[in-house]
């Protein structure tokens, strides 16, 4: 299973930085999504893998870390409500440039078309 | 009393909510009046919080009474009380702006101003990583929002860049702060200290690589090499209170970097003392280089500003490189002037700028301006005290700086690096004065005077300059004080582990 886990943060990591690279305003922030999926889901790992496991003392044999649960939590909201206000960002930077580009360039300027 | 250390970020937080919740209203003498009133009293706070401080003694104070390391604390030593007295100060200068001249649109501006209050103190504040991390979110949150207070395309742009560019920072910033817990099982900074000392040779590569992530962060938010290319463009888009208040921005990461390594990864950590050090040193040099080739490339005024506000990122850099007492006295020194005057030069190319005929900073002559006489002696002692000419307390900061670095090889790179930035920062500043003040053409422009109570803003938080070389003394024994207790961490990690909660 750790392995399992691994590859997955390492492979959405991999994608969300990829995307973040991209000149347009949407794959930038999807990328962004993907990088806080990943990140989300290493800090919940960073309190060790346990099945079956309630993240309560007392209530059984073993227990889980719960504050990794809980930090994961807060970082999934504000991950989340930054993403809102991003998408707004760039709603607004469409309409006041012109165009979805990053640097605000248009298109037809640019050399290479496939940015 | 002894809830005293709470109030810089609950006062601000509930003066925000206040403000917030009157927005729509048409009654803008209130608003205006409230803001002042919260940053005023913010000010009366942060001086009472720095003369419990300057005593010695380190306040700790759980929060919610959860015993430390389980609980968040907030921590009051010699160096939070001093940034957030230097935060307050420049706050209440830049709202005081803002009450004075914006009375159109921006009817959240001034409650989103006091929330970013509110982040940094709270990062100022915090003896807890995970709390450092909310409060970073807190103040970039509100720092985005202010960032785009107004139209224009460049503002959009620029704002674009500052979000995504934090956004992944932060995303970083968690997964440093995961991995130190996953291996030390604690996120509060004093108990981690302990820890950390203690670590097995197989486990602390791991954390090295932890600590050298948050460098990466630190550095994005300091604007460091090769990490600053966001700020010259935000901070010249941005309206001139909310830039003058940016100021203290880049000394968050400045802050974080000096109490991370000094406290987690200082002399006494283990496999992992001072290990961000080297790495310190020519970032330093190289941001400091190339801010001074900006200051001199600049084509605005703000972009100039700007560009210096990246230099004195370069300086603060180079002393915490050098990681001795007196270089950390200096350091700080050096960190309340460069805010303050950076602050003030946000605030006096804005005035100028609204006195133009075209209304823009760009570097060409033209028709005189109606005030030339006090802007030109505001700008004066402004350029004066950035550059680093005597008696002001640029000067001071520089000659301590210097002093410290010793006589070794690196004095060699850092006397001429600082030597020649302030060299470069006259240069510049100098030919943008002549040409916006005598290099004139077509008589008076006509735009109106600026009122007197934006102006006294600007010479307010200008005269901090001459306050700080005229009472330098007591402020050096002050930051003296300070980086003894800042290379000393023991004192703190006690003061926070031996922490009783009220309820026993």
């Amino acid at each position: 299973m750790e392995l399992l886990i691994s590859i997955m943060i390492a492979v959405m990591t991999a994608c969300g930085i990829y995307l973040m690279l991209r000149g347009r305003t949407f794959p930038v922030i999807v990328g962004l999504t993907l990088f806080t999926y990943a990140v989300n889901l290493f800090i919940f790992v960073m309190g060790r893998l346990k099945a079956g496991a309630p993240p309560i003392i007392g209530t059984g044999e073993s227990y889980t870390d719960p504050l990794p649960q809980a930090l994961v939590l807060t970082a999934i909201v504000i991950s989340f409500a930054m993403t809102a206000f991003v998408l707004v960002l760039a709603l607004r930077a469409r309409a006041e440039l012109g165009n979805d580009h990053v640097d605000g360039a248009p298109v037809n300027e640019r050399e290479d078309s496939r940015i | 009393m002894m809830h005293l250390i709470a109030l810089p970020v609950l006062l601000p937080l509930i003066t925000g909510l206040l403000l917030l919740l009157m927005a729509g209203r048409k009654n803008f003498a209130l608003n205006r009046a409230i803001s002042l009133i919260g940053a005023g009293l913010l000010v009366l706070v942060a001086v009472l919080l720095f003369y419990t401080a300057s005593s010695g003694v380190i306040q700790v104070y759980a929060m919610g009474d959860w015993a430390p390391p389980f609980g968040i604390v907030l921590v009051l030593d010699r160096l939070s009380a001093f940034m957030v007295l230097v935060t307050s100060v420049l706050a209440f200068f830049s709202i005081w702006y803002a009450a004075s001249t914006m009375d159109h649109p921006a009817y959240n501006l001034n409650g989103l101003m006091h929330l970013l209050l509110m982040g940094i103190n709270g990062a100022f504040l915090t003896g807890d990583l995970f709390n450092l991390f909310v409060c970073f979110e807190v103040l970039l949150l509100a720092s985005y929002a202010l960032l785009i207070q107004g139209d224009g395309p460049d503002r959009a742009k620029a704002a674009l860049h500052y979000v995504v560019l934090n956004l992944a920072g932060s995303s970083l910033f968690l997964i440093a702060v995961a991995t130190l817990y996953g291996i030390t099982g604690t996120l509060n900074m004093a108990d981690m200290a302990v820890k950390v000392a203690q670590l097995s040779e197989e486990e602390a590569p791991i954390v090295g690589a932890a600590a050298l992530l948050f460098l990466v962060v630190f550095g994005l938010k300091a604007a460091a090499v090769p990490l600053y290319f966001w700020l010259p463009r935000a901070y010249s888009a941005a309206s001139a209170p909310v830039a003058a208040m940016f100021a203290i921005m880049t000394k968050i990461g400045v802050y974080a970097i000096a109490r991370m390594y000094t406290l987690i990864f200082g002399d006494q950590a283990g496999h992992l003392a001072n290990l961000v050090q080297p790495w310190l040193w020519p970032l330093a040099l190289v941001t400091l280089t190339l801010g001074f080739i900006g200051v001199l490339a600049g084509r605005t005024l703000r972009m100039q500003v700007s560009y210096l506000v990246i230099v004195s990122v370069g300086t603060l850099l180079a002393g915490l490189a050098i990681d001795t007492e007196a270089s950390l006295s200096a350091t700080f020194y050096y960190l309340a002037h460069s805010t303050w005057v950076c602050g003030a030069l946000y605030l006096i190319v804005d005035l100028i700028r609204r006195q133009r005929e075209d209304g823009s900073d760009e570097l060409k002559s033209g028709p005189a301006l109606p005030q030339a006489t006090t802007l030109g002696i505001l700008f004066f002692v402004a350029a004066l005290s950035v550059a680093g000419m005597p008696p002001l307390s640029g000067f001071v900061g520089k000659v301590l700086l210097l002093n410290a670095v010793g006589t070794g090889y690196e004095a060699i790179w850092l006397w001429s690096l600082v030597l020649l930035s302030g060299l470069a920062a006259i240069t510049a500043l100098s030919r943008s004065g002549s040409t916006f003040f005598w290099r004139t053409s077509g008589g008076m422009a006509h735009t109106a005077k600026a009122r007197a109570w934006p102006l006294a803003a600007a010479i307010g938080l200008l005269t901090t300059t001459p306050a700080l070389a005229l009472w330098g003394e007591p402020i050096i024994a002050y930051t003296d004080a300070m980086a003894e207790q800042l290379l000393n961490p023991e004192h703190y990690i006690q003061s926070v582990l031996r922490h009783t909660t009220v309820g026993g």
